[in-house]
């Protein structure tokens, strides 16, 4: 854990430094970006990355490509919703170990925008929450591809390498030119990240992100409800 | 006998992979998006700014190709260290040091990925863009140190890669904490290194030397001032940084060797 947190906080210093050299570059402020709000952006962001969990341990895959997951499915439960319910889980113990960290270490070194109005707090919370509930749904999505594709680590890894850009992780949405902000805030990938950060920044309107993040979450659960009931179909139990 | 073996054990790698070529054709795609990922960061950032700590775009661009293309190729190389958690863990290390051979070399060849060759694509079409697209007084001796460059950052990131995973011998685990410096430095290597915080600098520009790989020989190709005040001549100076480098990795992974207890069977 000890290692992982290094790693978290010397990428959070790199990508810090860079920011904020273009940041002075452009003269202080970029997109309502200056330093303080800059730091607090990348410290966040660092934090939610494990507590989202952005990028899996893509198991359930391999219990697909394995058989395992037979097991999975006689059992008298909903297996998506036993899946999230332990992604909740693991969410509270990540609330310790890997959102408040990061935070603490960006409000204790460096410039810290904190919120403006006390109430964000309990918002930027419930926005997080939302977050990794649309992030398990992404991830779900990813997963049982499996079904049918057997080997989905072309997805899996097609996944890890883009979804950094694309949720905000590593510049901040609002930097790109327009017509690719415009783009990503039409598919739920912000939804991860960026706007749990706008929420605590107060960038934008916080009721219309939160609403924009209850959306791709009710959608990318219900179709991954309806992709699970198709692949189970497809299911064949070899053996006895 | 080594000079034999090692020729023979690459080549059986490289076949085993081509033979299954619409896998391999999906895993050289997503290495070049993994390369253009940094290409896309420093793209966005200067969609909003003219210079980065002084320098343009394209002389940005010119160290993250130099550093990529470096990156690309210790991966392809020294990128198998990352296994070796895995082979202390479950003791298949020990197989490794019954044989007549180098331990380092060995792993080095066991797992040579040709996709890797995709992260190195990229970078070269990038520097092939950037040199044609920056000032440069172009000498012999400047075209020697054009191709000299990516080789003797490939040497540095490779010998970072040896030091770092070394610390597996005594932390198992510690692979997390290698990749915290060897991809660590990759990032911080594609860009001009007086961006850092001087703390951070130190570290990672001199101790580990990312300065090196591209910031000061892309100065000396560019003709420009270190704003950071040292001699035009130090970006002369990677081979030998690198021959340093990798003289330290060596006796660092020989110490370490030496500490190296098998887990039992």
């Amino acid at each position: 854990m000890l290692a992982g947190m290094t790693t978290n906080v010397v990428f959070g210093l790199l990508r810090l430094a860079i920011i904020s050299a273009a940041v002075t570059a452009a003269n202080g402020e970029i997109a309502d970006y200056d330093i303080a709000a800059t730091n607090t952006y990348v410290w966040i962001g660092q934090g939610l990355l494990g507590f989202v969990l952005l990028w899996g341990n893509n198991e359930l895959a391999e219990r697909v490509r394995s058989g395992d997951v037979v097991v999975d499915l006689y059992r008298p439960w909903h297996l998506q919703g036993a899946l999230l319910a332990q992604d909740v889980g693991r969410g509270g113990f990540a609330f310790m170990t890997r959102l408040a960290p990061p935070m603490v270490f960006g409000m204790l070194l460096f410039p810290f925008q904190f919120p403006d109005n006390p109430v964000r707090w309990p918002l930027f919370l419930l926005s997080a929450v939302i977050a990794l509930v649309i992030s398990f749904g992404v991830r779900f999505l990813v997963e049982i591809s499996a079904f049918w594709l057997l080997d989905n680590r072309g997805v899996y890894g097609f996944w890890n390498v883009t979804s950094g850009l694309l949720c905000g992780l590593t510049v901040p949405i609002s930097f790109f030119p327009e017509w690719a902000r415009d783009t990503l805030w039409m598919t739920p990938f912000p939804a991860l990240l960026q706007a749990p950060i706008d929420v605590f920044l107060g960038h934008g309107s916080t009721a219309k992100l939160l609403l924009y993040q209850l959306f791709w979450a009710a959608v990318v659960l219900a179709t991954g409800h309806l992709a699970l009931q198709r692949a189970v179909r497809k299911v064949v139990v070899q053996g006895g | 006998m080594a000079d034999v073996i090692y020729p023979k054990l690459i080549a059986a790698k490289l076949r085993s992979q081509m033979v299954y070529r619409a896998s391999f054709a999906v895993d050289f795609v997503s290495q070049v998006m993994a390369q253009s990922y940094e290409l896309i960061v420093i793209l966005v950032l200067f969609s909003q700014i003219n210079a980065l700590g002084g320098f343009t775009k394209n002389e940005v661009l010119l160290m993250y190709a130099f550093a990529g293309a470096a990156f690309g190729v210790a991966d392809l190389f020294a990128g198998q260290l990352d296994n070796l958690p895995t082979y202390i863990r479950t003791g298949t290390f020990d197989v490794l040091l019954m044989r007549p051979l180098g331990t380092l070399p060995q792993i080095m060849v066991s797992d040579i990925r040709l996709r890797r060759v995709g992260r190195i694509t990229g970078a070269l079409a990038v520097m092939a863009y950037a040199l044609s697209h920056v000032a440069i007084d172009w000498t012999p001796a400047k075209i020697v140190l054009t191709i000299l460059t990516p080789m003797a950052g490939a040497v540095i990131y490779s010998a970072v890669w040896v030091v770092a995973c070394s610390i597996c011998f005594w932390i198992v685990e510690g692979r997390e904490f290698a990749n915290a410096v060897t991809y660590g430095s990759n990032a911080f290597t594609s860009y001009p290194i007086n961006v850092y915080s001087a703390p951070l600098r130190w570290v990672m520009a001199f101790i580990v030397p990312g300065a090196f790989v591209a910031y000061y020989p892309s100065l000396a190709l560019l003709g420009k001032e270190d704003p950071l005040g040292l001699p035009g001549w130090v970006g002369w100076t990677s081979p030998l940084v690198a021959a340093l480098a990798a003289t330290v990795a060596g006796l660092v992974w020989r110490f370490a060797v030496r500490h190296y207890r098998g887990t039992g069977s």
